[in-house]
């Protein structure tokens, strides 16, 4: 179909779009809470290029152009180079490890010249996110078979993996949100919940006392076999089940939690993790530190972050303190307020009702999305829909949650409101790529 | 396109709601249940800044200040913003080498903070802020600020005054209540100290919005609960300035004390405690530094010996035992005694006294012949309405309490000693259950076991001048703006001597201290055309020296009120260790009083006094040989450094590797080579005697070897 009708707003979804302005639009203000000084004016630096504001207000504007050139591109276009893209990306990945630049401490950075940096990791999510949904619409992948499963996986993990020895654990993870986009295709329920279970089971192995959670799934475990008696009596393998899970469990907490802290993680990852449950980690048990004596020793962190966190965002109360009014905020008591913690200044300005509304908007957001992409008729067009969706669900929730203290402190951006052009660009595209697919929707697209 | 997957993209909505509301929970948890986080961004973000006000103004009698506010600026830095500074130019200014300079920024930096303002030159002198204000411009990250300090306009009183230091925690743990925090200033002695309340007013607060570096980023709430600061009240007192500064000048080189005191109203005029010290050596840059000094000084010239330290009053006590005897009757004005050479009624021989002959009333006062109070004494003691001893000498306390004498008088200055009359439970150690009045016969001239304050003594001179009656001596008239803690209302209460003693009592003594002054012991020290009546006093006194107790010169007493009708000043003076009462305590009197009587001293005979009295030197022995002590031990202590530096320099010279980074704390541009002893008058100091006490220097020698390692 390429006599297909030229203005870029047939068939495009507006409701998208205005959410879409509206987070951009929020994500610019709170820029300008955090950056505001009372002796400045504010106009001028507005326009003057300066300021962190500024600066995104002119990423916004070159991200609308991205935008209109998506929308006005073909959608065969991202079927056909799907796979060439995420080849591209995998490549720009590991280009890092000869080109990189070390930014904050992760050598994920390739300089492009003219001071700015690309983050070929954020621009894999977009990669990756069309060719699982070319690699799941082709008509030989049966998407219920363990082999397709595996493969699928594979091409999520591969870039995972590499941010890993980035030293990106944040960007890693959100990898992993592909799970629930393979879920709707067909992944087995029970990956997503042995895999919840598991970290459900992590965060307890960090609260309780190692032997108080040992003893406590010991008790379940009895009691599930005192309510099963009869059954297990018949059976063999149901006991045999629960003394397998069973023990699993206990080896879990005994020895995989510990291992992967001590050799898995960084040093710096484990101290978070443990300060965000109110621990201390001794970094001395840690392979990882142990092996890079010589370097220049790890400032120690603390859980500062979080604290001046939880602060901000708790000190806003019902209604906040104002636009412009926040103390921590104008303080700057929260490092990295601009990009990571960005929430806060909205959390301390408008309190609880600002977040429930801007919670709300997110929300409605991730519904149009599920909502487009359950009317697609190619599956390359849902995958990747759902791909999106699910992409900017863990961003979200990694990203709110380590503000309020439920996660641990991993470099993820807030979608569309976090300052930075690289992740604006990225969740633009992966946005406006959706909508240039959405409006074809009436295609089949292989 | 597996069809039965529909169902799941529910399932993901559910998710996505779930993981919502999960967030909503917490941030409700945060938000709305947690107090905790309000009051911690509170702590956070909000600066509280005390606003300090002036402190009040002291006025004297006249009206003229004599401790008021001044501007004194501060040098003050903000270290991160000294890049490209020219270190020696500045250094240059200051009179510090750059290694000082940069030593005294690091320890800014880490008591303070990069980016935060540090004091680092309080208390600029007057030359030195014109130099650098002048420059300031040059050097970035500095700038002068000004701060309010104490000064003394006459350098004057400072006793009496007292000054202001900053609070420590055992200050903080006492005043807990009061609203003080580290590093604010109160009043530690004399009139600041006991008017502090009234002086340091009413403190503001200013809450201003601060940054992650404690950066003030401006008003909080556009200063809604910033409260003003309201100054200190002002306050007058009674002193006259010229008089103390003349008392002070008079009192130059010796130890001792003088109270002047106006009989009609109470009201001190002057309180001069010597050795004094100039009180704005404690306002200035060295502030610290000279406190020490004088913390260390062995004349303590930081006590005020008008008020904190007890003494026999010797004769001037005769008086009082005058006056008890006349009015219990026990003698009369025509009652003869013999004096020998000694008081014959206890066998004893004792107390010896001087002018043979015999004595009636008004001579005995005139001559101050122990032998006659000595027997009123004991007749006092033995009077057959009394059971006992003990009796007679508590009704003769009732007496001598009802004179001020014995209890603290309640004057608005701290430490007030409270003196002693003893009482007969203080002699049971000594003499057993049973007492005999020649046990305590010493008491009857003044000595023994009777002690006084000067205030007391001067306070007796105001009862006898205005024949019974007093008001409470204190300093302060009034308070502007009002006395809303009462605390003159003691002052303002008309107290009276016992009311059994007659006027015609008090007659007969002022007859007799008159008799002092026109005829007597005081002969010398009488004022051309004014009736000056008085007392002297001898007193003899031991102290300890090398462990043995050793008669020391006397003290020199002399209390005196003037004129004799209508009087206007009742004055008490002492000159520690120096003659008889005679010669020195009452031609000081006595030019005190003419001062205060005509506004100058009139006559070159009487100015030449002034002069002579300025330059005598009446040093205690043991103050000298405590001087000398600490003089050669500094000595010592020079000549050692000296040595260090010359042994320092050599390794240098011969270009070790070893940076002597122990030794650089002792800069030479620090070390005392010449110190200047910050004492206003400058003392004769005794000649020093370095090979006197060998032993004992050798022994302080080593300890302070070690201690300098």
């Amino acid at each position: 179909m390429n006599n297909r009708n030229n203005t870029i707003s047939q068939g495009v979804d507006w409701t998208i779009i205005w959410l879409y302005a509206i987070l951009v639009g929020i994500g610019i203000l709170c820029i300008f809470m955090v950056e505001y000084r009372i002796d400045s004016n504010w106009l001028q630096s507005f326009l003057g290029g300066k300021t962190n504001y500024s600066k995104q207000l002119i990423f916004a504007g070159f991200c609308a152009i991205v935008a209109t050139f998506i929308l006005l591109t073909d959608s065969k276009l991202f079927t056909a180079f799907a796979n060439l893209l995420y080849a591209l990306g995998i490549l720009l990945m590991l280009a890092t490890f000869v080109l990189g630049k070390n930014i904050n401490g992760s050598k994920s950075w390739i300089p492009i010249g003219g001071g700015f940096n690309l983050q070929p990791a954020e621009l894999c999510k977009i990669f990756t996110a069309l060719a699982l949904a070319k690699f799941i619409s082709r008509q030989e992948t049966d998407f219920s078979k363990l082999r397709s499963q595996l493969i699928a996986g594979l091409i999520a993990a591969a870039p995972a993996l590499l941010s890993i020895l980035q030293h990106e654990l944040g960007l890693a993870l959100v990898y992993s949100a592909f799970l629930i986009a393979m879920y709707r295709e067909g992944l087995p329920a029970q990956i997503l919940i042995v895999g919840s279970s598991f970290v459900i089971l992590v965060v307890a192995t960090l609260i309780l006392d190692p032997d108080v959670l040992a003893i406590s799934l010991t008790v379940i475990a009895a009691l599930i076999l005192l309510v099963l008696r009869k059954q297990a009596k018949k059976s063999k393998r149901l006991m045999m089940l629960v003394v397998g899970i069973w023990l699993l469990c206990v080896g879990t907490q005994r020895f995989v939690v510990p291992y992967i802290f001590n050799n898995v993680l960084e040093c710096y990852q484990s101290t978070r993790i443990y300060s965000m449950v109110g621990k201390e980690y001794d970094c001395s048990q840690n392979k990882k530190s142990e092996r890079k004596v010589g370097e220049k020793a790890a400032r120690k962190p603390d859980d500062y972050n979080v604290r001046q966190s939880k602060i901000a965002i708790g000190s806003g109360g019902l209604t906040g303190r104002g636009f412009l009014k926040g103390t921590q905020t104008r303080g700057k008591y929260v490092p990295e307020q601009h990009t990571d913690f960005i929430f806060t200044s909205l959390g301390e300005a408008f309190g609880f009702i600002g977040c429930f509304v801007f919670l709300c908007i997110y929300l409605l957001l991730l519904f149009r999305i599920v909502k487009i992409a359950e009317r697609q008729r190619s599956t390359f067009s849902r995958v990747y829909a759902y791909s999106v969706a699910s992409i900017l669900f863990f961003h979200i929730a990694v990203n709110v949650s380590m503000t309020i203290g439920l996660f641990p402190i991993v470099g993820i951006p807030l979608p569309l409101v976090s300052y930075g052009g690289s992740s604006l660009l990225t969740f633009t595209i992966l946005i406006f790529v959706l909508l240039r697919l959405d409006a074809d929707r009436q295609m089949v697209l292989r | 396109m597996p069809v039965f997957n529909q169902s799941r993209g529910r399932m993901v909505q559910i998710i996505f709601a779930v993981v919502f509301l999960v967030i909503i929970g917490q941030l409700i948890n945060l938000q709305l249940f947690s107090v905790k986080y309000k009051l911690a961004a509170e702590n956070n973000a909000i600066l509280r800044k005390v606003v300090y006000p002036d402190r009040g103004i002291i006025f004297d009698h006249k009206g003229r200040a004599i401790l008021e506010n001044t501007i004194s600026y501060d040098l003050v830095v903000i270290p991160s913003e000294t890049k490209g500074l020219d270190t020696a130019s500045l250094c240059g200014l200051l009179n510090i080498d750059t290694a000082e300079y940069k030593k005294r920024i690091r320890d800014l930096i880490f008591k303070n903070g990069y980016v935060k303002p540090s004091v680092f030159e309080p208390l600029l002198t007057n030359e030195m802020f014109a130099r650098l204000n002048e420059n300031i411009y040059k050097f970035p990250g500095f700038s002068l600020t000004e701060r309010s300090v104490r000064t003394y306009p006459y350098s004057a009183a400072g006793n009496v005054l007292g000054y202001i230091r900053e609070v420590d925690t055992a200050y903080l743990r006492i005043h807990k209540d009061e609203g003080y925090q580290m590093g604010d200033y109160a009043g530690m002695t004399g009139l600041e100290r006991y008017y502090e309340k009234v002086l340091m007013g009413q403190r503001g607060v200013k809450n201003f919005i601060r940054d992650n570096k404690s950066r003030i980023q401006g008003p909080y709430e556009n200063g809604i609960y910033d409260t003003a600061a309201v100054a200190g009240k002002n306050i007058h007192t009674s002193l006259d300035v010229e008089l103390q500064k003349l008392g002070e000048k008079l009192m130059t080189n010796k130890v001792g004390s003088i109270v002047a005191i106006d009989p009609q109203t109470g009201g001190i005029l002057c309180m001069v405690s010597a050795p004094t010290y100039n009180p704005n050596y404690l306002t200035g840059s060295q502030n610290k530094r000279h406190l020490a000094d004088l913390l260390l000084d062995p004349r303590l010239p930081l006590n005020n010996r008008g008020l904190t330290t007890r003494y026999a009053p010797g004769s001037t006590f005769k008086t009082v035992v005058g006056i008890i005897g006349l009015t219990e009757g026990v003698v009369d004005l025509n009652t003869s005694v013999v004096c020998p050479g000694y008081f014959t009624g206890c066998g004893t021989g004792k107390p010896k006294c001087l002018d043979r002959g015999v004595f009636q009333f008004t001579n005995a006062v005139a001559h101050s012949d122990n032998s006659y109070f000595s027997t009123v004494y004991k007749r006092l003691l033995e009077q057959n309405k009394f059971p006992s001893t003990d009796s007679a000498i508590a009704a003769f306390n009732v007496y001598a309490n009802s004179f001020g004498l014995g209890h603290k008088l309640g004057v608005d200055l701290p430490f007030e000693k409270t003196g002693l009359i003893p009482t007969a439970s203080n002699y049971y150690k000594e003499f057993g259950r049973k007492l005999f009045p020649c046990n305590l016969i010493s008491n009857a001239i003044g000595q023994g076991k009777v002690e006084t304050t000067l205030v007391q003594l001067a306070n007796v001179m105001a009862i006898i001048a205005n024949k019974g009656w007093y008001y409470t001596p204190h300093l302060v008239d009034s308070i502007e703006g009002g006395d809303e803690e009462g605390l003159l209302d003691g002052f303002k209460v008309k107290r009276h001597a016992d009311s059994r003693i007659p006027e015609s009592v008090f007659n007969s003594v002022q007859d007799g201290m008159q008799a002092v002054v026109e005829y007597g012991t005081a002969v010398r020290s009488k004022i051309p055309d004014i009736i000056m009546c008085g007392k002297t006093g001898t007193v003899e006194n031991y102290a300890k020296v090398n462990g043995v107790m050793k008669k020391q010169p006397d003290h020199s007493f002399f209390g005196a009120f003037a004129p004799r009708d209508n009087p206007r000043i009742a004055i008490a003076v002492i000159c520690e260790n120096s003659d008889q009462g005679a010669r020195v305590a009452a031609p000081i009197a006595s030019l005190i009083v003419e001062k205060y009587l005509r506004d100058s001293i009139k006559g070159k005979e009487r100015q030449a006094m002034v002069e002579d009295y300025t330059n005598r030197v009446y040093l205690p022995p043991v103050m000298r040989m405590a001087i000398a002590k600490q003089d050669s031990l500094r000595k010592l202590r020079e000549n050692q450094q000296l040595l260090e530096q010359k042994l320092n320099k050599k390794e240098s010279d011969e270009g070790t590797d070893e940076e002597s980074i122990g030794e650089e704390p002792t800069e030479p541009g620090v070390t005392p080579a010449a110190p200047v002893k910050k004492i206003p008058q400058p003392k004769p100091l005794p000649k020093k005697k370095p090979d006197t006490t060998p032993a004992a220097l050798t022994n302080d020698d080593r300890k302070y070897k070690r201690s300098a390692r």
